[in-house]
């Protein structure tokens, strides 16, 4: 610019500005990652969508039209309430035990000394590195039926008259389902203590505190948004579970995930099995979204 | 206002405590013993052993050796929780799940006071250190200087026999820290609470404390009044760490009576020193005169309500600190005469100070 121009009226300045340009550039650099989402997420989704208002008959197979045929029979039949009501049951009870026994576990551990709470540290979260079927075919060897072996030597040392039920139960479910799960539950309540401040704790101490008023008042109360969140992550986990209800569960238990399954790949009805997944999906979203704004509100304060 | 100096039983003594992390000795013989409403303040470098003597008196260290008593009685077997004791931390330590009256409250709880009372006295509390209209503030929500307000009158709420401050000025800036200290002197002061603060900062130490303990490497260097550590250094030590000192090499001329000679700087000398000796004098304390040792001005450096000016002469480096009260100041590369009082410098034998030049 002239030094005539820069005399004049700053209103002129503007003009000159190359800010539009530059602030294209973070549009540019998430690009890659949308289209990405869009390929992988977005379009299978929409197509699992639209799939659950199509059609479908025994020798017609799938009929690309728009009715809500599938919707109003996942409505009305109870036999659709009783699949989606155990799935809510098996999440929440498997929630609960693992919140129960997970926290009190990570303070446990966080309060051990250096190599012991390596080893147990190890030990809680090496499962994580074996697969969710190798764990629960573990279960199913050790209570399935009478040939079981847990349940043989119980049989044999007669202390059970019979065999202990647990394939096919929602008891061997919900525990199979703590014990792939309670890594989480530990890992998440564990980095909540990391972040607590002794100090706190002795400064609790010194305004005359006992241990468990410290534990109940102190540090509680500190922790809880870390056993919130794990209880999202394993609520969420266990309600989409897949492996462990069918394993255990089989087809004589079905849950929402085994449910769909068996629409698509048994009865080949993939329009019924896609709206069963939409719901469980919208279900999901639903609750999760909803519980995470309540635990942000309720512990503003801890989180900040 | 001076009860420091009754003579009376004292309150917390500390006698022969020791403290050895393993191998390493962090506390060596530490004894003291405090008054009823004295303020202590345990001053040292980093990492001589300030926090840690604090947390042996209050219990979350147990000593290696040596007994605490409060009030006469052995504090050893006492668990933190049972010893009536006030401490605000270094990092305020406040419960962040509870707002500041929670947390001033939450001492009070634990001593089954009523509600009523509770209310009361939390209020009260919070009042006095300035935050009344903040009780239902979160500490995250809070500045640092709230926040440390809200550590104090916690603390001080219960009504403890002793208060303890783990540096608890150390994390605000250089202008709320002055504020802070006044304040803090005026409501130690008016409540009379006996209290022991931590710092590294001498400043704070000589200004608020009726007694300093100079620390070092884990052994006490020198016990006593502001003044007295800082005009009577008992060590090269406790000189150089409260404030600048400037040494000068000086001799012992003639005999009877001898006089103590550093360059053209003379006075009559103490009796029973020989040889070379070094002598300390603080910058505040040498001004420019007709007579003295001769130096030269190597560089003035203006800080506003004062001058600073860097010499040199035959016996040493000299800084000289001179108030600014308008009169006119000699110039840099200006020749100079340096002269001090006897009374005003210390003097140390050269053979504790080995490797000193002449
Ligand atoms: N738990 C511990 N284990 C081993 N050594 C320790 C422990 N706590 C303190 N020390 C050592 O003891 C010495 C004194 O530590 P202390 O915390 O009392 O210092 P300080 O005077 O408070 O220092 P600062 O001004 O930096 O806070 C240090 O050398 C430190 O390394
Ligand atoms: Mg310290």
């Amino acid at each position: 610019m002239s030094a005539a121009a820069a005399t004049t009226l700053p209103a002129a300045a503007p003009a000159t500005v190359p800010e539009p340009r530059a602030s294209r550039a973070p549009l540019w650099l998430v690009l890659p990652a949308l289209m990405l989402f869009t390929g992988i997420v977005l379009v299978p989704l929409t197509m699992t969508v639209l799939l659950s208002f199509h059609d479908w008959g025994q020798y017609k197979g799938i009929e690309p039209v728009l009715i809500l045929k599938n919707w109003h029979e996942i409505a009305t039949d109870p036999y659709y309430a009783e699949m989606f009501g155990r799935t809510l049951r098996i999440a929440l009870i498997t929630t609960l035990l693992t919140a129960l026994l997970g926290a009190p576990e990570a303070y446990i551990l966080n309060r051990m000394s250096g190599r012991w709470r390596g080893i147990f540290l190890l030990l809680i979260l090496g499962p994580l590195l074996i697969s969710v079927v190798a764990r629960t075919l573990g279960w199913a060897l050790l209570f399935g039926g009478s040939n079981g072996l847990a349940n043989k030597l119980l049989l044999s040392l007669g202390l059970i008259a019979s065999p202990l039920p647990f394939l096919f139960t929602e008891t061997g479910v919900v525990i199979a389902l703590v014990h792939v799960m309670m890594p989480f539950m530990v890992l998440s309540v564990w980095a909540a203590l990391q972040r607590l401040d002794s100090q706190v704790e002795h400064a609790a101490m010194s305004l005359g505190a006992g241990p468990l008023t410290i534990l109940r008042r102190i540090v509680l109360p500190q922790v809880m948004p870390g056993v919130l969140s794990g209880a999202i992550i394993v609520f969420s986990l266990s309600a989409s579970a897949f492996a462990t209800p069918a394993i255990i569960g089989g087809r004589r238990l079905k849950v929402a995930a085994t449910l769909a399954y068996d629409e698509f790949l048994n009865t080949l009805n993939w329009p019924l099995g896609a709206a069963v997944a939409v719901l469980l999906l919208a279900g999901l979203v639903l609750i999760v979204v909803g519980a995470n704004a309540l635990v942000e509100r309720r512990y503003a304060e801890v989180f900040r | 206002m001076t009860t420091n100096l009754r003579p009376s039983a004292p309150l917390l003594e500390l006698e022969h405590v020791a403290k050895a992390f393993g191998s390493h000795v962090a506390v060596e013989d530490f004894t003291l013993a405090v008054a009823p409403g004295e303020f202590v303040s345990f001053l040292g470098p980093s990492g001589c052993g300030k926090t840690t003597t604090l947390q042996m008196i209050a219990g979350f260290l147990s000593p290696s050796r040596g007994t605490i008593r409060l009030q006469g009685r052995d504090l050893t077997q006492v668990h933190p929780s049972k010893r009536g004791l006030g401490i605000v931390f270094q990092s305020y330590a406040l419960f962040p799940h509870m707002t500041a009256a929670e947390n001033v409250a939450f001492g009070l709880e634990m001593q089954r006071v009523g509600k009523a009372e509770r209310t009361e006295r939390v209020r009260a509390a919070l009042a006095m250190v300035g935050l009344a209209g903040y009780e239902d503030r979160h500490p995250r929500r809070m500045s640092g200087g709230q926040q440390q307000r809200v550590a104090l009158a916690r603390a001080l709420v219960i009504r403890p026999s002793v208060l303890l401050l783990d540096e608890p000025l150390s994390n605000l800036d250089a202008k709320l820290r002055e504020e802070m200290q006044i304040e803090l002197r005026q409501i130690q002061r008016d409540l009379g609470t006996t209290t022991i603060l931590v710092t590294h900062d001498q400043t704070e130490a000589l200004s608020l404390s009726n007694r300093v303990v100079v620390m070092s490497k884990g052994r006490i260097e020198q016990i006593g009044t502001p003044q007295d550590t800082y005009e009577r250094p008992a060590s090269a030590f406790v000189a150089r760490f409260l404030g600048k000192t400037n040494d000068f090499s000086a001799r012992i001329e003639g005999a009877a009576p001898a006089r103590i000679v550093a360059g053209g700087w003379s006075a009559p000398a103490p009796a029973g020193l020989r040889g070379p000796v070094t002598i300390s004098v603080r910058p505040e304390r040498i001004s420019f005169s007709e007579s003295g040792l001769p130096a030269r001005v190597a560089a003035r450096i203006f800080q506003g309500n004062h001058w600073l000016f860097q010499c040199e002469t035959e016996c040493g480096p000299a800084i000289v600190v001179r108030p600014n009260d308008g009169l006119a100041q000699p110039g840099e590369g200006e020749a100079v005469r340096l002269a001090w009082r006897e009374e005003d410098m210390s003097i140390r034998d050269m053979s504790l100070r080995a490797g000193a030049a002449a």
